[in-house]
């Protein structure tokens, strides 16, 4: 059922972290587990809380669908249920799923004898929103100052936030995330592209060796990191930007409150010509 | 926890690679003598070198120094040849396009666009030759040519930025400026102008196109290195004889999301994120200011945004949508070549 021709040999039980073997099984084409059944938890009441805030709300249109945070003045306490409080639970039911999810995929790995690279860089996509939704509001004293649920609803808050610090591409840790997205990609581009390239080779031509992705990329710029080493590069890209990103928004309130143009004057009154 | 393969731990020193033998008069344009770099090593490979640089990489190198010479002396010129001054506000310096009233004029005195025309001119056939050899060196190889086409889309929207779109809008000064904060000034401007750029769909598009790519590198990257104790990383080797490397890499996410791709599609999907990402966003730049004049209306007038509490009193009415545009300035100063 949902087996793959080679998956059966694969489908053993053991390998999970706790509850010896509670769960240990496979729906369809989806492994179990003890953090399957939490992560479904989390994620079911979640949606559900989601789906009901939706109808409180004012309308059904899926781009402006929106479960607000609370008002500042409820501070770090917790707010009435219409009132940020359905948001609050939310973002602990968010973090439940993920925090399971991430457990889930660590059992998986040692199921199949791979490495935890995988969960470990979902975990810092997790931190990447464990920093906007919880230790930012909590370093700024208001639950308020996690951003909505919600699809146009998020990007107004993107770009009132933004603003507030008047021009959010002078922030250095922004600069250096925004670098690390359009380096991911470019290398991403780049990687899929020669893989693509050996195996798609000129009409008539054989399949291509892993000498002659080396070969281009020195013909082309002089070097070539290699079948491992643009796996390892592409890993600690994504991850850099992932983690900029969250270092760019935690340090705007927190640490500098004013513009960020302002902040570069450090720069223009270093002793050296002043 | 078991050694997760980060880094190269006993690096194997083989003979230096000279790289697929090429043919007779190309072999000559492959220069440098290759050497090793330990600490490249510990990553990816050691060896660096040789580059093969054909008339088309000298052209590409030589147009694209001029075009880095001439926005490096303008700006020099602008802290008036201060080199202490050039340092240290290299961040704020920048070379601009033209004063609007050139329009789409080819030539105009050099302090009032002429030089970014020029170093636009001349970055953009350093770009396209560049683009040539990448084509040039995967076929010499009899490689399939998907780097180049990606390339390509980076340079759509490279070229949408500073020629296309100045052209539909019928002015060079739309182009974008040379500078490091000024063309962030440029980029908070034009969002402002056009009513917040978060409301173009095709900036939507391409923002999660952009985060998508890294989140698949993440995944696929991280898949590969968890699986390299298999042999994972000889991608090609997998795609054309299935290995145990494959067969868990896609079995960790077929238990984990239901879904997987196989060794090949991965990268299909791969170089398709990452092309559309540019693709899109440059549709969206295309198309701001020539089709649509305000996201922001457009959005609400598409049931997208909703329409926003009137906090402010009332600006309900597109500025530019009133905009009358003042009388063209008298001209001072006669015409070159003009008797007054």
């Amino acid at each position: 059922m949902a087996m793959l021709s080679f998956e059966r040999k694969y489908r053993i039980r053991g390998g999970t972290l706790i509850g010896g073997d509670l769960f240990d099984f496979w729906v369809g084409p989806f492994y179990v587990g003890f953090f399957g059944v939490t992560t479904a938890f989390f994620a079911f009441l979640g949606t559900a809380m989601i789906l009901w805030g939706a109808s409180q709300g004012p309308t059904w249109n899926l781009w402006q669908i929106n479960i607000a945070p609370p008002d500042l003045k409820y501070g770090l306490h917790f707010a009435p249920l219409m009132e940020g409080g359905l948001w609050q639970l939310i973002t602990i039911c968010a973090l439940g799923a993920f925090g399971s999810w991430a457990l889930r995929e660590i059992e998986i790995c040692r199921k199949l004898g791979m490495g935890l690279h995988v969960p470990f860089a979902f975990l810092m996509a997790v931190f990447a929103y464990f920093t906007l939704v919880v230790i930012r509001p909590v370093l700024m004293g208001a639950w308020g100052h996690g951003f909505p649920y919600g699809i146009l609803s998020h990007l107004d808050w993107v770009s009132n936030t933004g603003y507030q610090y008047l021009h959010f591409h002078y922030n250095p840790a922004h600069m250096i995330a925004v670098t690390l997205f359009f380096t991911t990609t470019l290398a991403l581009c780049m990687h899929g592209g020669l893989v693509l390239s050996s195996t798609n080779p000129q009409k008539g031509q054989p399949v291509k060796t892993p000498e002659h992705e080396d070969t281009f990329f020195r013909d082309f710029i002089g070097y070539s990191v290699g079948t491992l080493g643009i796996h390892r590069l592409g890993l600690f890209l994504a991850l850099a930007a992932v983690f900029w990103s969250a270092v760019c928004i935690v340090i705007s309130g927190p640490f500098w409150t004013r513009g960020w143009p302002e902040w570069w004057g450090w720069w223009l009154n270093l002793p050296i010509w002043r | 926890m078991e050694y997760q393969n980060l880094f190269t731990q006993v690096q194997v020193v083989g003979p230096i690679h000279e790289g697929i033998p090429l043919d007779r008069y190309d072999r000559r344009n492959r220069i440098g003598k290759p050497f090793l770099f330990h600490l490249m090593g510990r990553i990816g490979n050691a060896q660096i070198g040789p580059i093969y640089l054909g008339w088309l990489g000298i052209a590409s190198l030589f147009f694209g120094t001029i075009a880095i010479q001439i926005m490096g002396w303008n700006m020099l010129a602008s802290v008036n040849w201060s080199p202490i001054q050039f340092v240290k506000q290299f961040f704020w310096l920048s070379l601009d396009p033209p004063n609007p009233k050139y329009g789409l004029k080819l030539f105009m005195p050099l302090a009032e666009g002429g030089w970014w025309m020029m170093a636009g001119f001349f970055l953009t056939l350093a770009i396209l030759l560049w683009w040539l050899r990448t084509y040039r060196r995967a076929v010499a190889l009899g490689l399939g040519t998907h780097v180049a086409w990606g390339f390509l889309a980076a340079i759509w929207l490279f070229l949408v930025l500073g020629f296309l779109r100045p052209l539909l809008m019928g002015s060079w000064s739309e182009g974008v400026p040379f500078g490091i904060f000024s063309h962030l000034d440029w980029t908070a401007a034009f969002s402002l102008r056009y009513g917040n750029l978060f409301y173009n769909p095709f900036h939507m598009l391409s923002i999660a196109f952009l985060y998508g790519s890294v989140l698949l590198f993440a995944m696929h990257a991280g898949t590969i290195l968890a699986v390299s104790r298999f042999g994972g990383e000889r991608e090609i080797e997998q795609i054309v004889d299935r290995g145990t490397a494959s067969e868990r890499a896609a079995l960790f996410w077929r238990w984990t999301m239901g879904f997987n791709a196989t060794m090949e599609s991965i990268h299909r999907w791969a170089w398709w994120f990452a092309v559309l990402t540019p693709l899109v966003g440059g549709i969206g730049i295309l198309l701001t200011g020539t089709v649509v004049d305000n996201w922001y209306l457009w959005a609400v007038k598409h049931h997208v945004a909703p329409t926003y509490p009137n906090v402010f009193g009332g600006i309900t009415v597109d500025p530019a949508a009133t905009f009358v545009a003042p009388p063209p300035p008298v001209p001072q100063i006669p015409m070159q070549g003009m008797k007054p």
